[in-house]
C-alpha cells in the first residue's frame, strides 16, 4: 500500500478499510483469533475468575522518550490487570485515527502494541478502526480493554490496612510524565529521561506471592504516588505517613520538575505500583520486586499509622511534616 | 541535584533552626516578618519552615504572587476582547482559571472563544506568526522578572513584523507597592523577606527606602530551606539590634545593580503607569505600559481607577495585605477550593490560599 497518510476513506468500512486492516495491522499482531476478521473474536477459557478492565489513550505527544501511544495503551491495560492479581490473556485494541496522520507513525504504534504485547505475554484477539476528519480527534487515540485470569496468589489480596503496615513503591517515580512534558516542550535535558512505561505483571506477582498480606495495591498513573495513596487512605481509620527521602526519584526527574515548579510526587507514571502490605513481610517483597525487571528501584517509602485518620502526610529530611493533598486539577493535560 | 541539594542539607537546616531559636529567645514580644514573593510561600509550605520556627516569629504571606494581585477588571477585559471572534487570546496558565466578574478564561473558552495557554510570551509570538489573520493578544501580566521576557518579545514581532501580535500589559512593579503596604494603616510588620527572582533584575537598591524610612528589617531570599532560614535569622538579627538594612542572603543570584540588561530592554518598550491591585487599590507608577512607540502592539488595559470586584465574602485583599490567614475567609475550603476558586489566591499556584490548602495549614502540625 502506498498512501503515506491515512485518509477518511480508510475508516470507511470499505475496500480501502480492508487493505488497511490487511496489509498494515494484521502484519503486527499474529492471532488465530484475529486472523479470521470476524465481528467478535472466538476465545477458549477453562473455569476460573477473570477480571474484565478497558482504557483509553489520548497521549500527546503521541512519541515520547522510552514509549508511544501503542506501549502505553497495552501496558496500561496489562497494568490495570495485573493489580487485581489476574495474569492477563487477551486484550482488544481500538483505534480512532486522525484523518492525515502519517502511515509510517501508524505502523510505529502498532509496532509497539506487538511489542508489549509479547513482553506482557497478552494475545490481541480483536479490534477496531476508525478515521474521523481532520481536527476532530488529535492524530491517534487508542482504546484497549483486557481479560485476565485472576491468579491463585490473588488471595494475599485481603484485609484492610493495619497501623504499622509498609507503604512500597515499585521504583522511581514521575519519569513518564517527565519524559513525555521533555517531547512536548522540547526540553532539551541532558541525560536519559525515558518513560517507566512497562507491563507490571512481573512485579504485582513478585507482591502477591511475597506478602502474608497485601491491603493496597494499584498501579501509579495521573495524579502520582501522592494522589493512588491519598485513594489509600481516603474515609478510612488510619493515615499514612511518606518518607520523602526514601521515594526514588531519578536526578533528571527533579530537575524537571524543579524547573518547572512541579512536585514529583504527583507525577505521573505508567510502570510504578504502590502497595501496602504487612509490615513483616515488606523487606522480602521488596526484595522479590526488585529482582523484576520494572522493579530494581522497589523501596519502602512509608508506612501505616494511627493517627493522621484519612490523610496522607510526607516527612521531608528536615523532620518538618506536610499534609498531601489529592491532585487538584491537572498538572498537565492528557499525558495518559 | 547540583545547586539544590547544597541548599537542602538537614545538617544545615538543623544548625539554622537552632541559632533562630537562641536568637528568638531575646525576644520580648512576637515579630511578624512578611514573605512577599508567592514562590517563598510555596516553599515555606512545602518543607514545614514554619513549624520549625519558634512561636515568637509569625511569617505572613505578602502580595507577591502576580496572579493574586491582578483586578477583576483585568481578566474581565480579556474575556471581553474575544467577544471579537478573531482575537486569540494567550494566557499563562495560571491566568487561565482566574475568576473575574463574570467568569474565568477557562469558561470563556468552553463557551467557544479561543484562549491558548502558553509557557512563554515567545510561544504567543509564534501562534502569531501561524495565525496571520488573527489578532493574537497575550494577557501580560507578572512583575520585573516577567516583563523583560515580554519586552523582548515586542521587540522580536516588531523586527520581523508579525503586526497582528498584541499585548495587554497588567504588569506591576514591586516597591511603590511595598511602600503602600507599609503605609497602609493597621499593618504592624517587622521585616520583609524579599522577592529573589524581582530582585535579580531590579538589583537590592530600590528597597533601600524600606529600611530607612520606615525601619524595615529586609533580606532578599533565594528559595531554598537554607535560604529561607539564612534570611529568617537575618532579619532576626536586624530586629534585635534595632538596624534595619537591605541585606542580600540571594547573593548567588541577585547581584549589586540587578540585570541592567533586561531592565533596559524592560524599559525601552514599557514605561511606569498607575496600576490596579489587588487588595492594595490603586498605587501611583506601580504598573508598566506599553510606551507610545510601541502603540502598534498594544491593547488597552482597563482603568487602572476602577477597583476589582470581589465576591462580598472573599478575603483575598486582607490575605494580600497579611491581615488575614486563609483560614479566617468563611470560604476557605468549602466554597473557596483550587478546583473551584472564588477568589485569585486559591487559584494561583503560588497563592497564599492555595499554599494552605495544599500543605494543610503552612503551620501543619499533626
Amino acid at each position: 500500500m502506498s498512501d503515506e497518510v491515512i485518509k477518511l476513506g480508510h475508516g470507511s468500512g470499505g475496500l480501502l478499510t480492508r487493505r488497511l486492516i490487511e496489509e498494515r495491522v494484521l502484519r503486527f499482531f499474529d492471532s488465530p483469533a484475529l486472523a479470521p476478521l470476524k465481528d467478535s473474536a472466538i476465545v477458549e477459557l477453562d473455569a476460573g475468575r477473570f477480571a474484565f478492565t478497558t482504557d483509553s489513550y489520548v497521549v500527546d505527544p503521541v512519541f515520547f522518550p522510552g514509549g508511544d501511544i501503542g506501549k502505553l495503551s497495552v501496558c496500561g491495560t496489562v497494568n490495570d490487570l495485573a493489580v487485581v492479581g489476574a495474569e492477563p490473556i487477551f486484550i482488544s485494541c481500538a483505534l480512532i485515527i486522525e484523518e492525515g496522520f502519517p502511515s509510517k507513525d501508524l505502523e510505529r504504534v502498532l509496532r509497539s502494541m506487538r511489542d508489549a504485547a509479547m513482553e506482557a505475554g497478552v494475545e490481541i484477539v480483536t479490534g477496531d478502526t476508525k478515521v474521523v476528519p481532520r481536527g476532530k480527534a488529535d492524530k491517534i487515540f487508542v482504546n484497549t480493554a483486557g481479560l485476565g485470569r485472576v491468579a491463585k496468589w490473588a488471595e494475599s489480596l485481603r484485609g484492610a490496612a493495619q497501623p504499622g503496615d509498609s507503604v512500597l513503591v515499585s521504583g522511581g517515580v514521575g519519569e513518564h510524565a517527565a519524559a513525555v512534558l521533555a517531547g512536548r516542550e522540547g526540553l532539551n535535558l541532558q541525560g536519559s529521561l525515558e518513560s517507566d512505561c512497562a507491563p507490571l505483571t512481573d512485579v504485582a506477582r513478585a507482591v502477591l506471592q511475597n506478602a502474608n498480606r497485601v491491603s493496597f495495591m494499584r498501579d501509579v498513573t495521573r495524579g502520582g504516588l501522592a494522589t493512588v495513596l491519598n485513594e489509600a487512605v481516603a474515609g478510612e481509620s488510619y493515615g499514612i505517613v511518606l518518607s520523602e527521602a526514601d521515594v526514588p526519584v531519578r536526578e533528571e526527574v527533579r530537575s524537571i520538575c524543579e524547573l518547572l515548579g512541579l512536585d514529583p510526587l504527583y507525577m505521573a507514571c505508567e510502570g510504578r505500583l504502590a502497595t501496602i502490605v504487612d509490615a513483616a513481610s515488606a523487606r522480602r517483597v521488596q526484595e522479590a520486586v526488585a529482582r523484576t525487571a520494572a522493579g530494581a528501584q522497589c523501596r519502602i517509602v512509608g508506612s501505616v499509622t494511627e493517627g493522621y485518620t484519612g490523610s496522607l502526610v510526607a516527612q521531608t529530611a528536615f523532620g518538618t511534616r506536610r499534609l498531601l493533598q489529592m491532585l487538584s486539577g491537572e498538572q498537565l493535560p492528557r499525558i495518559c | 541535584m547540583k545547586y539544590v541539594d547544597e541548599y537542602r542539607r538537614p545538617d544545615l537546616v538543623e544548625d539554622l533552626v537552632r541559632q533562630i531559636r537562641r536568637r528568638a529567645s531575646g525576644l520580648d514580644r512576637k515579630v511578624r516578618f512578611m514573605e512577599v514573593c508567592g514562590g517563598h510561600t510555596m516553599a515555606i509550605g512545602r518543607f514545614g519552615i514554619a513549624s520549625l520556627l519558634p512561636e515568637r516569629i509569625e511569617l505572613l504571606s505578602g502580595p507577591g504572587c502576580p496572579v493574586c494581585v491582578t483586578p477583576t477588571t483585568y481578566v474581565d477585559k480579556a474575556i471581553e476582547l474575544t467577544s471579537d471572534p478573531s482575537v486569540l487570546l494567550t494566557t499563562f496558565g495560571d491566568l487561565y482559571r482566574v475568576p473575574g466578574s463574570a467568569g474565568t478564561p477557562e469558561e470563556a473558552c468552553e463557551r467557544g472563544a479561543d484562549v491558548r495557554v502558553v509557557y512563554s510570551p515567545r510561544d504567543a509570538l509564534g501562534i502569531a506568526d501561524s495565525n496571520r489573520q488573527r489578532l493574537v493578544v497575550f494577557l501580560a501580566i507578572g512583575f520585573e522578572t516577567t516583563a523583560p521576557t515580554v519586552a523582548a518579545t515586542v521587540l522580536e514581532a516588531s523586527r520581523r513584523g508579525i503586526a497582528n501580535f498584541r499585548v495587554m500589559s497588567g504588569h506591576k512593579t514591586m516597591p511603590e507597592a511595598l511602600r503602600a503596604l507599609v503605609q497602609a494603616p493597621g499593618i504592624a510588620l517587622d521585616g520583609f523577606i524579599l522577592p529573589g527572582h524581582v530582585s535579580t533584575v531590579i538589583g537590592p537598591e530600590p528597597y533601600s527606602f524600606l529600611a530607612r524610612e520606615f525601619g524595615m528589617a529586609c533580606c532578599i531570599s533565594g528559595f531554598e530551606p537554607t535560604d529561607i532560614l539564612q534570611s529568617i535569622l537575618a532579619l532576626l538579627e536586624q530586629t534585635l539590634t534595632g538596624e534595619p538594612i537591605v541585606q542580600n542572603e540571594y547573593r548567588r543570584a541577585v547581584r549589586p545593580g540587578g540585570n541592567a540588561v533586561a531592565r533596559e530592554e524592560m524599559m525601552k518598550v514599557f514605561e511606569p503607569a498607575a496600576a490596579q491591585w489587588r487588595g492594595l487599590g490603586l498605587i501611583p507608577r506601580s504598573g508598566l505600559d506599553v510606551r507610545a512607540e510601541w502603540g502598534g502592539f498594544r491593547v488597552e488595559p482597563p482603568d487602572p481607577a476602577v477597583p476589582s470586584q470581589e465576591h462580598a465574602s472573599c478575603q483575598c485583599s486582607e490575605v494580600l495585605r497579611g491581615r488575614a490567614r486563609p483560614t479566617a475567609c468563611p470560604l476557605f475550603g468549602k466554597r473557596c477550593t483550587p478546583q473551584s476558586a472564588v477568589g485569585p489566591c486559591m487559584v494561583s499556584s503560588e497563592g497564599a490560599c492555595a499554599a494552605y490548602y495544599r500543605y494543610g495549614s503552612v503551620r501543619f502540625e499533626g
